[in-house]
Order: structure tokens, then sequence, then C-alpha cells
């Protein structure tokens, strides 16, 4: 299912890609968030970091994560399996499994600290302003309990609905999300669905409560593809019907270059890169992204060479001192890319984590040419 | 769970008791040399050996025998004790009451005890909590239950004269003196299945803690006793009710045990006194009844399944 190292969605990312290029052209805006942000962010991550407890020198799984999620927009969290992309998204609503803590960092969503805030004010926030889907709908569906009583159970927790009153409204988010015959589909376990009809449930349970942001992580990578772009237009329709800002994991290109407004690349932990979509694809400012951006098989291309990024992400603990990209890096000078690389500003809303590209010395290409 | 499904079990269940029923009835064809003649016992006169070759119906063919057996069981018929002379269903139904009376109370035990202390175990793993039931857990598998039996009797029963050291009364006498007649041979038995079950339960609610549908629940709000539940009991309920079904056969057998120490006349010392006495129609009798108790556990376990798992209820 998950496409291996280098090799991001196939055909149909770069036919996406294509079409989101012609569509900027034409000035035709995908209802997006309008213009640049303003004002106080929906959700603010700051210098998040992530860490093994355990040895004293263990590094961070992820380290030093800063983003922002404003008011109705939609955020892409990229990058190849194992760069901490879900981790990230988990540390939001304090969901990571026991293993692994944050150490640093703060997660500021409405004005709280998610991260120092009272187990009862996060309780208070999952499933109530802040929804979460996940990857696999089948197994993040609990088997015993019919759909109609999974999603009722958010009006229950949130709003103290009685059952019968929370069932009424799990039938008009059944509605709302595309199932047909809802009134039936209530009563029906998740085993007798089909993987879209249980994301379609996992996403009416997320919006039950109308949240301000939901928090994606892999929504459509478990379906396949034409189920994929249903699931998409749903989530891209309810995000212009409730105003709902989307953090949405991913390593599918042609879903970001579609769907978001502003991208962050991770590579192993570190963010690589951050900039609005148009940004990414058409001057990336990251070799990571770079290298990304050519893997996206081209369709109309026949019988070529699928360009992969030689190498694959380095396991925590074994992370390089310097740039983390550096021992896969096409670019590479040895003597200044085996130091550690800071976090730069290129522009007020793009920032790059490679030192060579921030001094000028480094130009690299987009996946959009003429 | 379809009526079908149900149907089907009971049909299966059926076919179970009748393959029993044909090994109880070879019980008696397999003796070796003269049925009749070990039957009645050494000094036995050539009379009685013929009386009892008549009453058991040795001098027929073989399936007629069984013919004529298995029509009698039908009617509920199981024959003679050779020793008293009295109906063998009659007699397991005077000493049945106090067996099943205690493997129930056991099972109850085992359940209450084991479940809640394999619950509060696996929701709090690494904790002192978990870390006692563990060790408990371990000894209440390694102690054999007439050795349980003992301390429980010199502990409330001779140091503390609190409870009944032995016997069993109706509970036609008072519900207080069956229950304290009760509970020292139904702890004694159960404990050693609470303590199976603690550890099976244990498993599971940790398994079941680290599924993706928990996380889901938590992002959604879910925390506690809610959380508990609806999310993690009744998924973890499936291995445990697989592991009481099988427990609750063995606690039938062992059962034997705990009537000898505590003094209680019944299946138990029935069923030994008849192997001692070659009382070959009362140990048709006990042979046929745990047979049908064994294939009733199983299908209530089957079913449990189906309430439990709807998966199961469409397979």
């Amino acid at each position: 299912m998950t496409p291996g190292p280098g090799q991001l969605n196939g055909a149909e990312a770069a036919a996406d890609l294509r079409q989101a290029a012609d569509l900027r052209q034409a000035g035709e805006g995908r209802q997006k968030g309008d213009g640049p942000q303003a004002g106080e962010p929906l959700l603010a991550v700051k210098g998040l970091t992530i860490d093994l407890p355990g040895g004293a020198v263990q590094p961070g799984l992820v380290e030093d994560v800063t983003f922002d999620v404003h008011k109705g927009r939609a955020v892409a969290l990229i990058g190849e399996s194992g760069c901490g992309k879900s981790l990230t998204s988990m540390a939001i609503l304090g969901l990571l499994p026991a293993a692994v803590r944050v150490t640093a960092g703060s997660v500021m969503f409405d004005g709280v600290d998610l991260l120092t805030c009272s187990k009862r004010q996060l309780r208070r926030v999952r499933g109530g302003p802040v929804g979460m889907v996940f990857q696999e709908p089948m197994s993040s569906l609990n088997p015993t309990m019919t759909v109609g009583d999974q999603i009722a159970e958010v009006r229950r927790l949130h709003l103290g609905e009685r059952r019968s009153v929370a069932l009424k409204q799990a039938r008009e988010l059944l509605e709302r999300v595309g199932i047909p015959k809802a009134e039936k589909r209530l009563r029906s376990y998740p085993h007798e669905m089909s993987g879209g009809m249980q994301q379609r449930v996992m996403i009416a349970a997320a919006i039950a409560c109308e949240p301000k942001l939901l928090i994606a992580d892999e929504p459509t990578t478990a379906l396949d593809v034409t189920i994929q772009a249903e699931i998409l237009e749903l989530l891209r329709d309810l995000r212009r019907d409730l105003d709902l800002a989307v953090l949405l994991v991913t390593h599918d290109l042609g879903v970001v270059a579609d769907f978001c407004d502003d991208v962050v690349v991770m590579y192993a932990g570190h963010i690589a890169e951050r900039t609005p979509v148009d940004g990414l694809f058409y001057e990336p400012k990251h070799p990571y992204s770079s290298a990304l951006l050519s893997a996206v098989p081209q369709s109309g291309r026949a019988r070529t060479n699928l360009t992969v990024i030689s190498g694959r992400v380095p396991s925590a603990g074994q992370f390089p001192t310097g740039c983390r990209f550096e021992p896969r890096c096409e670019h590479s000078v040895d003597s200044f890319c085996r130091r550690p690389q800071a976090d730069t500003a290129l522009a007020d809303d793009h920032r790059t984590r490679c030192g060579r590209v921030a001094a000028g010395e480094l130009t690299l290409k987009g996946a959009v040419r003429g | 769970m379809s009526p079908r499904m149900i149907i089907r079990r009971l049909g299966g269940s059926l076919l179970v008791l009748w393959l029993v029923s044909i090994l109880t009835f070879l019980l008696v064809q397999l003796i070796p040399g003269d049925p009749a003649e070990v039957i009645a016992g050494e000094n036995a006169t050539v009379a009685e050996v013929a009386r009892i070759r008549t009453e058991l119906g040795l001098d027929k063919p073989v399936l007629e025998q069984y013919f004529n057996w298995f029509t009698g069981v039908l009617h509920g018929d199981l024959g003679h004790s050779l020793s008293t002379n009295r109906s063998v269903v009659s007699t397991i139904a005077e000493a049945a009451p106090a067996t099943l009376v205690i493997t129930t109370m056991a099972i109850l035990v085992a359940i209450v005890i084991g479940v809640t202390a394999g619950v509060a175990a696996g929701l709090t793993q690494g904790s002192w909590v978990d870390r006692a039931v563990s060790t408990l857990a371990t000894l209440g598998i390694a102690m054999p239950s007439f050795w349980l039996a003992m301390v429980l009797v010199s502990l409330f029963a001779l140091t503390n004269p609190w409870l009944p050291a032995t016997g069993y009364v109706d509970i036609r006498e008072g519900f207080g003196v069956w229950l304290s007649h009760v509970i020292l041979p139904a702890t004694a038995l159960g404990l050693a299945t609470a303590a199976e079950l603690a550890r099976h339960t244990r498993g599971c609610v940790a398994d079941v803690l680290t599924r993706p549908y928990v996380r889901t629940a938590r992002a959604r709000g879910a925390s506690g006793a809610w959380l508990v539940r609806r999310h993690i009991l009744r998924n973890s309920a499936i291995p445990v009710v697989t592991v009481l079904g099988l427990q609750a056969g063995r606690l039938f057998g062992g059962v034997i045990v705990v009537e000898a120490v505590f003094g209680i006349s019944g299946l138990g010392s029935l069923a030994i006194n008849s192997v001692l006495q070659r009382n070959y129609p009362m140990i048709q009798g006990y042979v046929l009844l745990s047979a049908v108790i064994v294939v009733l556990i199983n299908l209530i376990v089957d079913l449990a399944y189906g309430w439990i798992n709807p998966k199961v209820r469409a397979a």
C-alpha cells in the first residue's frame, strides 16, 4: 500500500500536478483559504520535540517542529514513511503511543497549550473543536459497536445528548458524508461496510461536533484510487461548508497540489521546508523537496526510468549530526553540509533548513516544467 | 445470531452427544472376558452372574443391546445401580445438586475475581497492582485445589469458626445456611480458574489498549469508565470466554477432590465409588451427564461469541 522510499504516488499524482498548475495559471482558487494568513493562527505548533525516553543520548524522533494552521486553511505535512509526520499529528491531541514522549515545545490551540493543559481540558478538545481521522478505517473503528453508536458517542460525550437524540444526529451526519440509507446504516457494524464507507463514517464522527480543525492522518492511503478521490471530494465540501481548517498528513504530492494551501516537508524528524503550496511546486528550497518532486512519475513519458531518491530515511538514533538529508543529497558539499543546519526564513512564508539554498549557492528545480 | 446458526450449533451438539452415548455403551462391551463375570466380582455365584447378564441384556446381540439401552436413555431410564439396586437416574439426581451448585458458584467466583483483577492489571500495566495480580495469579495456578481447600477450612472454619467446615445443605433450608456451606468449596475450586482468567484478561486488555480503535475513541474524547466499558471490555471478552469454556469442563472434573475435602456426597464421590465397585450402569450415567454438561457449556460459549462479536453473528 505505502509507496516505497522515493516513489511517491504514481501517475495520477503527476496528472494532478499538471492540472493544479493549469488551474493556478487560470487564476482559479480551488476553494482554498482566502489570501495570506492574518491574525492569530488556530493551531500553532512551536519547537515540538518528541523523544524515546531512556538513554541520555537519545536523539529526537521529531525535533524542533514549528508550523501554524490558520482558520479555514489546509496544511499538508509530507515526507516519506518514518519522517515523523504521524507522530507530529498524534502529539497535537496527546495520542502518542506510551513509549514516546513530548520533551519540548508547545501546541497552542485557540489560546490553550494542549501539551500542558489538564486532562479534562484535553478531552474537551478531542472530538470537540478538533476532529481526527486515521489511516486505516477498518482497524480504527470499534468492531463490536454499530457505526451509529460510534458517531453518536461523540455527541453524547461532548454535548451530553441522550442516546436516542445523538443517534438522530448521527443519521444526519451519515447523510452529510454521503452514505445512502443512513437509517439502516446506523445499525451496521464496521465489517459490513466497504473501506470507503468506513472512512466516511470516521469522518462523520470527526465532524460530529462541528470542529474548527480536522487532523487527517493519511486518510486516503489505505483506499482504492477512485475511492481516494471521493473521500478528498467529501473533505473539500466539508471544508467549504464548515469553514474547517485541515492538517493533512500525506505522502501523496497530488493530494497536496489538489487540496492544500501550505506545505510542511518533514525529513527524519526535522522540518526541511515550510512554504505555501505554489512555492513547493515552482521553487522548492530544499534538495529533499526537489527530490520528492522529481520522484513523481511523469505521465505521458512512457518507458522512462523512475527517478528515485537513493538510500532510505535513517532511523532514529542514526541521524547524521549535520544536515539529516546530507547522505542522500545530490547537492551535498561535505565540509558545509556535515555541520548542523539552521532553519532559515527566505521570505515571510517560506523557510528552509538547507544552508546552501539559504546562502544562495544552490537553485533547485521545481516539478512543473514549461 | 441467526436462528439458522443456533439450529446448526444445536445439531452439532446432539451429534456429539449421540457419539458419546455409543462410547458409553461400549464401556461395558470392552470389558475383557465375560463382562457379566467381571462385573459380578470374584466371589459371585453362577446365579448372580446369570442375573447380571440378564439385567444388562448381555446375552443379546450387540446392536440389539445398544438399541435397547439407547431407547432406555431417551426415556430417562439408565438401568439400576448394581450395589443398591436403586435407579441410576434418581441416585444421580440426588447427588447432582451439590456438585452443580458448587461448580456454578466456583465459575462465578472465578469470573468476578479473575476478570476484575485482570482488567485492573491490564489497565495499569507495570504498576504495583499489575505486579501483584501477576504474582498472585501464578501462585493461584500453582496451588492444588485440595491444599487450597484445607487452608481455607483451617482459616475460616477452624481458626475462625465463621463458616461450616464440611457438608452441604439444600437451599430450601435457608439461603444464609446454604451460602455458608457453599462459599468455601466454591472458592477453593474457583481460585485456580480465577488466576487463569486474570492472566488471560490482563493480556487481552493490554492487547486491546494498543488497537487503533481505542486511539480513535480517545481522539473522540472518550476516557475512563466510558472507554473501558464501551471499547475495551467487549473487545477483550472473546479469548476470556474461550478460556472460561475450557475451564468450566475442568472444574466439573476437579470438583471431585473438593467434595472429598469438604465431606460432600456429590457426583464426585458417587463417581469414585462406582468405579471402585465396578458399578457400570452408574459409571455410564455419570459419563453421560458429564458429556451433556460439557456440550451445554460449549453451546453457551458459542452463543456468547455471537453476542459479543457481531462478525461471528454473520459468519
